[in-house]
């Protein structure tokens, strides 16, 4: 059974690993958040925002030349046509809808490629709540149109110089600042991952993805369940979102599409099963990239979402209960994919989702399987990469 | 007997506990400063061991930690240093340092290994009250390692309770809720704090730390505790020295008297 425990744990991974500055602020989140959601008031806001706000329910589009092609019945569940570009607008919607139920006046987050950051600075807009997002020096400068969209959404980008200055620092400087400021701020985590009840608790406002699949395939193909679900994982929020309602469906197949960056082997890698071993980083035992020594590792990956030394404590429970099919797709495969998308089906992806795209290379599945292929974001943030890399 | 437990039987107030990052700002100023916070008169001395996101810490701590590690800086080598450390140092030495560098290391080696060297206690910011419970309580006591919690402005009196149930050696209060180093001088509200948790008449001595930083911190911090613990601007001095041992002795006369 996946499930979480009381304690925060999926087997052997979760938990809150938490300096005691921030232990009132995550009692006070683990105390209410259920509560909360389940109420009426609380359902009707967030149902009513993720349809009339952000587009939902996505559609779940019968990719017919991708199908041909592949010699399968592709479905792509397309969480790009989510306003702002990213399934990631599901989860800050949920959280903040909740920050203001907990009476907070502010918002921080964590921003690695931009995403996850638009995403927060659009709901603080929404809700005219003060936004303060941290996003590493590095990634501030290779991603700087979605600075400036955060910014003309009335954000503050602060840039973090700790560190390898990239997504897992920026993600240390948001818990810095929730310690130096417990009482009246909300931090906003952006994936499946930090202490517990936050990897749970994101998973479920993502969690419609899945909810929404089941309904869509029995529309379509008379069946809840697909054969496969496919996914990419950075953090693993749009994977935990696709694969929720499937998790104790031992039938349907989860295939979890991390980033080989250059190869697992070549040292600039974020193949994080193939590479990670267990430990503790930002407030969860997971599967980590680290030295022999327990120094956490800079990553690669051509997609700055991906670009995450650590995997959600429910992927690695997937993973090491072998729940999950795990691969490992290289930059250049993604590229590929990601174009042959954009040719076939007239769809640019986010280079995230193509890894979860060219997966289909590398899992075994036979003519009549339904696969869903989770699209978690559009290309555009990703052009100028897109242009960089030619060959279409 | 631990050396800590020791220490706080015979000196009750202005006990004075001295942060350093190991390996900083050379691999191999570990000892020395050891030695040189010891003649200049700490009571305690906490080995900061280096971690590449040390989330409670300010941009001083932080920027030690980097330095330290290019260095070249690893447990192995803290423990390497640290053989024969007892031939010299006699005060309670406390290992700070967040869980992932120790859970690579093992934690049973871990604790065994500072048996074997001389360590007394243990600080791990990122373990919290009920993880060390289930987990390290019993590995921790075997090795006769005295684990001390954080507690801060925010943390209610019921946990502050439960805490001094489960520690033996000292409260650790952080002064006020920030990462280290953020804040100078010690307000009102802050010392409405001290006053509250003094009023609690806990059973084990306090030290706060964070924001302490020369003799009036350190004597306002004192009145309302058993002492104080200096991290940030003990590093700030050892980056900038020119002779370590001369100015850390310096340094720390200049805070106790
Ligand atoms: C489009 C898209 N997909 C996937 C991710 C990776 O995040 P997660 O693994 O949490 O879904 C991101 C993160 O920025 C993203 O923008």
């Amino acid at each position: 059974m996946i499930k979480v425990d009381e304690k925060g744990f999926y087997g052997k991974f979760g938990g809150a690993y938490i300096p005691e500055m921030l232990h009132p602020n995550i009692e006070e989140l683990k105390e209410n958040y259920e509560a909360i959601m389940a109420s009426q008031e609380f359902q009707d806001e967030f149902r009513g925002l993720l349809k009339d706000y952000v587009g939902r329910p996505t559609p779940l589009y019968f990719a017919s030349r991708l199908s041909e092609k592949y010699g399968a019945k592709i479905y792509l569940k397309r969480e790009d046509l989510c306003h702002t570009g990213a399934h990631k607008v599901n989860n800050t919607i949920g959280q903040i809808i909740l920050a203001k139920k907990l009476g907070k006046k502010r918002i921080i987050a964590e921003t690695g490629a931009g995403q996850h950051g638009v995403a927060t600075a659009t709901v603080c807009a929404l809700m005219g709540m003060e936004c303060t997002v941290y996003m590493g020096e590095i990634d501030i400068a290779r991603q700087h149109p979605n600075v400036e969209r955060m910014k003309i959404l009335g954000a503050k980008v602060v840039p973090a110089t700790s560190g390898s200055k990239t997504l897992k620092d920026a993600t240390n400087e948001a818990m810095r600042a929730w310690i130096n400021n417990p009482v009246d701020t909300h931090y906003i985590i952006g994936s499946v991952v930090g202490p517990h009840p936050y990897p749970e608790m994101v998973a479920r406002f993502q969690s419609v993805i899945s909810e929404e699949m089941k309904w869509q395939l029995k529309e379509k193909e008379g069946r809840e369940n697909p054969d496969i679900v496919i996914a990419c994982v950075g953090g693993g929020s749009n994977a935990a979102g696709a694969f929720y309602h499937y998790y104790n469906t031992p039938e349907v197949r989860l295939v979890a599409a991390e980033a080989a960056g250059l190869g697992v082997l070549s040292g600039k890698s974020a193949a994080t099963t193939v590479l990670g071993t267990p430990g503790v980083l930002h407030g969860s035992k997971t599967i980590l990239m680290q030295t022999e020594d327990g120094q956490v590792v800079e990553p690669h990956s051509i997609s700055a979402g991906l670009d995450y030394p650590g995997i959600g404590p429910v992927h690695a429970h997937l993973f090491d209960v072998g729940r999950a099919e795990f691969v490992a797709v290289e930059d250049k495969d993604a590229m590929a994919a990601g174009i042959e998308l954009s040719q076939l089906e007239g769809i640019i992806p986010a280079i995230e989702s193509a890894h979860a795209l060219h997966a289909l290379n590398m899992i075994e599945y036979s003519k009549e399987d339904v696969i869903v292929i989770n699209l978690s974001g559009r290309g555009d943030k990703d052009l100028d990469t897109y242009i960089k890399w030619g060959g279409y | 007997m631990n050396r800590i437990h020791t220490l706080f039987e015979t000196k009750k107030a202005r006990v004075l506990s001295i942060y350093f990052t190991a390996g900083f700002p050379a691999l191999e100023d570990t000892f020395p400063i050891m030695e040189a916070a010891q003649a200049g008169g700490a009571d305690i001395i906490e080995i900061g061991v280096p971690y590449s996101d040390p989330v409670a810490d300010g941009p001083t701590i932080q920027d030690s930690n980097m330095i330290a590690l290019e260095n070249g800086i690893s447990l192995k080598k803290i423990f390497d240093q640290l053989k024969g450390f007892r031939a010299k140092i006699h005060i309670p030495v406390v290992m700070m340092g967040y869980l992932n560098p120790i859970i690579q290391y093992g934690m049973e080696a871990f604790c065994q290994k500072c048996k074997e060297v001389g360590v007394d206690g243990l600080i791990l910011p990122d373990l919290p009250m009920q993880q060390y419970q289930d987990d390290y309580k019993e590995l921790f006591e075997q090795y006769g390692l005295v684990n001390t919690f954080l507690i801060s402005p925010q943390t209610s009196e019921k946990r502050i309770r439960e805490i001094d149930e489960n520690t033996s050696g000292f409260i650790y209060m952080v002064s006020s809720h920030s990462t280290t180093g953020a804040k100078t001088g010690i307000s009102e509200e802050q010392i409405a704090y001290f006053e509250r948790v003094k009023a609690m008449n806990l059973k084990n001595p306090r030290l706060i730390g964070f924001g302490i930083s020369d003799s009036e911190t350190f004597t306002t911090a004192s009145n309302y505790s058993n002492g104080a613990i200096i991290g940030s601007a003990f590093i700030k001095t050892v980056k900038d020295s020119k002779n370590l041992s001369e100015d850390i002795q310096k340094y720390i006369q200049s805070v106790v008297n």
